[in-house]
């Protein structure tokens, strides 16, 4: 891969700031919704404002989708780079009203890149749902309304590149709720690279499409949401182990108030959420709810098993559990691991073959002599639709 | 009474006059001393601050023989054709301009460095470039900073007594200001006109920090120095 590639953004930064020391070399995808995962302190911010160049790391290159924003020969000031940026906590320039933050914006948002993103402005004001703020001052929106126009506003300035410091770290869980759908439908409308910091599980599940995870400066781990989830040594694993899956609605049965839904893999019952038949949900599997038996059985309340094949057992994070890697589907039909599809262009791995995580006790692997190729059937106890 | 009213006209206009030169070149320094790390950043602070502890007379001295004939100032406005400044009603801008110096620049320093970087790097991803981000962004956030640094400037020009009278000397309605005014009305032992002045002057005084105070509880930060 050169440093220049299309498709692709290349970050290598040393920065060294008194005890703390980020030091990352990344390859990510200029697509899509890359997450920067870590718990505080490990550099997942200091790493974002080394991307818009708010920090200037004393080592560093940065190329983006084939343009030089760092590097040996010059640094791009950020007032000179098509960034759009949206703060931890609510910066909207307080002199100004809701309207001229987005004006402020968009005066200054290059002409030549009205293209760059399918949603007009009414659109985008509409979408976040702040046609009826425009007049106010910032110091009369409440957190989420702020937040709300600080993310139309780093739109308005027509990025090619959007970054987000933990957008919602700052508010309380009932403003995270009120804006997550907004988030989640951004992602659906923009064609821009997303890179979003969190720390939250949740946020990450429900956005994610690349991750990357970091601990004390270093990336830990890179790859797609299915990848860095499954990966059985990734430092995700410690509490949260689970995976998530991309699925349709596929029918609905009324009379017991479920639904099914479809995926690569296999289906799944669902209790309804009245979405229509065709709708995509991603649903969340954690480790902990799935259990493993060798025969299927129908003596059980559970309602989703599903055939699978072990792919690996690992020593879980606590003494006296395992951790269950597991391929969806009967044996036969399942993908090899090795014909992966890969993304010829950029050379990312985007397609797993759908995968599931169980944490079952070593006792009971051990008595289930479960192994690399052994068929299972997963009782799943239960699914959150993110 | 008309040179009671000269002498309040002369005022007015020098007041008036050094608090938009302080604007003008106090702002620049006050952003440059909010800004910089520079290790010498403490020695402008101090003497950019000097006036406030100085008697009067001292710095008057020294002004007077920088720009009087023998003086680098007074060698420079000579060969430019001006003269010497002393006791010349602009000699008493310059003059005052050092003297309330401090009273423009600590309050325009302090709102600037209480906007804090955010706003800056806000605009700086909104692609606002260095000049863009010091009109758009410092300015109008410093405003209730300008607003006290307007006010203390005016008012402290208009109450110098040492400065003025070592430049400017008493000449009537060129650098006869009320304070030197009401001087010569005590040492003429007239008490009548001596309190027109005073008491005008306190009622002026008052009125300005009144203001400054009702304004300064108004908007929600607090700027300058706690006068």
């Amino acid at each position: 891969m050169t440093t220049h590639s299309k498709g692709v953004i290349n970050a290598c930064f040393t920065l060294r700031h008194e005890a703390f020391l980020l030091d990352v070399a990344l390859s990510l995808p200029a697509k899509g919704v890359t997450i920067l995962y870590g718990q505080s302190g490990s550099g997942k911010t200091t790493l974002l404002r080394c991307l818009a160049g708010l920090a200037h790391a004393q080592i560093g290159s940065l190329s983006v989708d084939g343009h030089r924003w760092q590097g040996e020969d010059g640094f791009v000031p950020t007032h000179e780079r098509p960034i759009g940026y949206v703060f931890q906590e609510a910066s909207l320039l307080e002199h100004l009203t809701v309207a001229g933050n987005l004006r402020y914006a968009q005066s200054r948002a290059g002409s030549e890149s009205s293209s760059s993103r399918s949603l007009s402005n009414k659109e985008l004001i509409e979408l976040l749902g702040i046609e009826t703020l425009m007049q106010r001052k910032p110091h009369q929106l409440s957190g989420g309304e702020k937040q709300r126009v600080a993310i139309a506003r780093a739109l308005f300035s027509q990025p090619k590149l959007l970054l987000m410091d933990e957008p919602l770290a700052s508010l309380d869980a009932q403003r995270k709720r009120e804006i997550l759908p907004y988030l989640e439908k951004l992602r659906a409308e923009l064609e821009i690279p997303i890179i979003y910091v969190t720390h939250s599980i949740d946020e990450l599940s429900r956005l994610a499409d690349w991750v990357v995870v970091l601990d004390q400066g270093r990336a830990v781990a890179n790859g797609s949401l299915a990848d860095v989830l499954t990966a059985l040594d990734s430092p995700m694993q410690r509490d949260d182990a689970g995976v998530v899956l991309e699925s349709t609605i596929v029918s609905r049965e009324e009379q017991w108030a479920l639904m099914t839904v479809g995926f690569d893999g296999g289906e799944l019952l669902l209790a309804d959420n009245s979405q229509p038949v065709g709708t995509k949900l991603r649903v969340r599997i954690d480790a902990r709810d799935v259990s493993l038996t060798l025969s299927r059985h129908q003596d059980t309340s559970i309602l989703n098993a599903l055939p699978a094949t072990v792919v690996d057992v690992s020593a879980g994070h606590s003494q006296g559990t395992v951790l269950v890697k597991l391929r969806l589907g009967p044996k036969s039909t399942a993908a090899p691991d090795e014909e992966r599809k890969m993304n010829a262009q950029s050379g990312f791995h985007w397609d797993s073959p759908e995968l599931l995580l169980s944490r079952i006790t070593r006792r009971s692997a051990e008595h289930l002599g479960l192994a690399a190729g052994s068929e299972v059937w997963a009782q799943i106890k239960s699914v959150a639709v993110l | 009474m008309d040179e009671n009213l000269a002498a309040i006209w002369l005022t007015l206009r020098l007041a008036a006059t050094v608090t938009l030169l302080l604007l003008l070149f106090g702002t620049p320094i006050a952003w440059w001393l909010a800004q910089t790390r520079v290790w010498f950043k403490g020695a402008i602070a101090a003497i950019v601050a000097l006036p406030l502890v100085l008697p009067p007379t001292v710095l008057g001295f020294y002004l007077l023989l920088t720009m009087g004939p023998n003086g680098p100032i007074g060698a420079m406005t000579q060969a430019l054709g001006i003269g010497t400044l002393p006791f010349t009603f602009w000699g008493l801008v310059v003059a005052s301009c050092f003297y309330s110096l401090p009273f423009v620049v600590q309050p325009l320093q302090n709102a600037f460095e209480a906007i804090g970087e955010r706003p800056f790097e806000v605009a700086a991803t909104l692609r606002a470039g260095p000049w863009d981000r010091f009109f758009t962004v410092a300015l109008p956030l410093a405003r209730p900073g300008f607003i006290t640094a307007a006010i203390l400037g005016f008012a402290h020009t208009v109450g110098e007594f040492g400065v003025v009278l070592m430049i400017g000397g008493n000449i009537p309605g060129v650098t006869r200001v009320v304070s030197v005014q009401l001087y010569d009305h005590v040492e003429a032992l007239d008490y009548a006109q001596a309190h027109w002045l005073s008491g005008g002057l306190l009622f002026f005084s008052f009125v300005v920090l009144f203001s400054l105070y009702t304004f300064n509880r108004r908007s929600s930060t607090s700027f300058g120095p706690r006068v």
